[in-house]
């Protein structure tokens, strides 16, 4: 697993206080983690202040998974 | 319409003396002290460095991470006690009507922790807006009864009272007409603070309203001592189940009492000193013994708002004998925030709670901490010092004052076979 992947599980974990094993690439932040519209916003929150980027409210819309959100990253820190 | 009889089914507490209804317990009749230095955050520069913290709690051990993370820790603290209250009271949650539940809670202040970090991060930041999506939820103060609603799924009357240090005694109060009224069968009442924080302490300081014996926290709060000097300031919560009296009896509840009656008044005199003849308290007082139809000499014990400052210890015991005369020399007068300090708006909610466990323990908890009278109180009232004393109680008073004027009195007296 990535460096970035890690970090973004672990903020998962964190935020939403579920186990590891449940945070695949596929899983989604609502149907999948029991993620509410609050937590969904304080996650994309969590991730600019980890990564130092901006993530803009239109794109965050496009983020619903775990694997979306390593993607936008990966992507946002080249 | 006739009002309907409202009683006492529940219970629940986490002070500064006891995690639950047992521990307050045996910490109020030992006398126990919940004053120590301060741990919550680092007071070293401020002029006050000890409170009554809540001891030996985890929230981990109550609720689930996922959840307590999206809670100031008033709202905690109101978790933990309704939890105990409703267990307290067996209601069966699986036959309960929902529509006739209610949650009406006491909060003086609310997330002010939460404030504090918030406004700090973003202080600390370039002036972009970080703010986190759980902070407006989590900091205001009517949160803690929404949380309580969500977790049993009560959709009856639902919300938070603010007076100050009187929130609880009115959250107490409201539970109790809207229950007369027929508007519930049940309310899950009482209320929680937890202000021991820098912003709070400060604040608190700044106004002159707390004792700053630093070398002796545990002899700080001391009612009606001639050397008192402030409130000690606490925090935690409590929780009582009110019941409609027949929906009790239909259940085979146990009753603790019944809720009497409610007093309301206003001081309007000063923002923060009482009135130096205490006519708001006074006329509390009157009006509470009217509201529950009880004269003077029914009342056996009154636990007072006495938060150990200099003028509102006078104040009140000057509103009691204008109330109560002659009686005012039979009754037990007490006041527990000697031990647990002030809880602030959940002060209401502990107190009754304590009024509630003297009656059914026949037991008056002291005031302790009592070294020498102030000249300014007549000695020869019983202010119940320094030690319980043994008493059958049939009806007991509960005296919350607060910031602004605010005065509640709440009259609890043991149901009639």
């Amino acid at each position: 697993m990535s460096d970035i992947a890690s970090r973004v599980k672990a903020i998962i974990v964190d935020k939403l206080g579920v186990d590891e094993n449940e945070v695949t690439a596929e899983a989604s932040f609502t149907n999948d983690l029991g993620a509410d519209s609050l937590d969904t916003v304080e996650l994309i929150m969590e991730f600019e202040k980890e990564f130092d980027i901006q993530i803009p409210d239109d794109q965050a819309e496009n983020i619903g998974t775990v694997g979306q959100a390593v993607s936008f990253i990966e992507e946002a820190k080249k | 319409m006739k009002l309907k009889r409202v009683v006492v089914t529940g219970l629940g507490a986490l002070t500064p003396i006891g995690n639950n209804i047992d521990e307050y317990w045996d910490g109020l009749v030992n006398g126990k002290s919940g004053a120590a230095p301060i741990t919550h955050f680092d007071a070293a520069k401020f002029k006050t460095r000890f409170a009554c913290e809540v001891k030996n709690f985890d929230i981990n051990e109550y609720i689930h991470r996922k959840e307590s993370r999206k809670m100031d820790k008033f709202t905690q603290y109101a978790m933990v006690v309704s939890d105990q209250a409703i267990e307290n009271s067996k209601l069966d949650l699986e036959t309960l009507d929902p529509d006739r539940v209610g949650v009406i809670w006491g909060c003086g202040i609310g997330g002010i922790d939460t404030f504090e970090q918030e406004v700090v991060n973003y202080a600390n930041g370039d002036g972009t807006p970080k703010y986190n999506p759980f902070f407006i939820p989590k900091m205001i103060a009517d949160i803690a009864p929404g949380h309580i609603s969500m977790k049993y799924g009560f959709r009856g009357p639902n919300f938070t009272t603010v007076s100050a240090c009187a929130s609880s005694a009115n959250a107490i109060i409201d539970a109790l007409n809207y229950i007369r009224l027929g508007h519930a069968d049940i309310i899950v009442t009482g209320g929680s603070e937890a202000s021991v924080t820098g912003a709070a302490m400060g604040g608190f300081n700044a106004l002159k309203a707390l004792s700053e014996r630093n070398d002796d926290p545990a002899t700080a709060s001391r009612p009606f001592d001639k050397d008192r000097d402030g409130f000690v300031m606490g925090e935690g919560g409590g929780a009582l189940i009110l019941e409609e009296y027949e929906h009790a009896v239909a259940r085979g509840a146990k009753i603790y009492c019944e809720v009497a009656g409610g007093g309301l008044s206003a001081d309007a005199h000063h923002l923060t000193a009482p009135h130096p003849e205490g006519l708001g308290a006074a006329k509390v007082m009157e009006n509470c013994l009217e509201n529950a139809g009880l004269s003077i000499e029914d009342v056996d014990t009154i636990n007072v708002h006495g938060t150990s400052t200099p003028l509102g210890d006078v104040a009140e015991l000057k509103a009691i004998q204008k109330i109560f005369g002659e009686h005012a020399y039979k009754l037990n007068i007490n006041s527990t925030k000697s031990m647990t300090g002030h809880l602030l708006g959940a002060a209401g909610a502990i107190e009754a709670i304590a009024s509630v466990l003297a009656m059914e323990n026949g037991m008056v908890p002291p005031t302790i901490n009592h070294h020498v009278l102030d000249e300014k109180i007549d000695p020869k009232l019983n202010l119940t010092l320094n030690k319980a004393q043994k008493r059958e109680i049939k009806v007991a008073m509960s005296n919350t004052f607060g910031f602004g004027g605010h005065n509640a009195c709440v009259l609890f007296k043991k149901l009639e076979a």
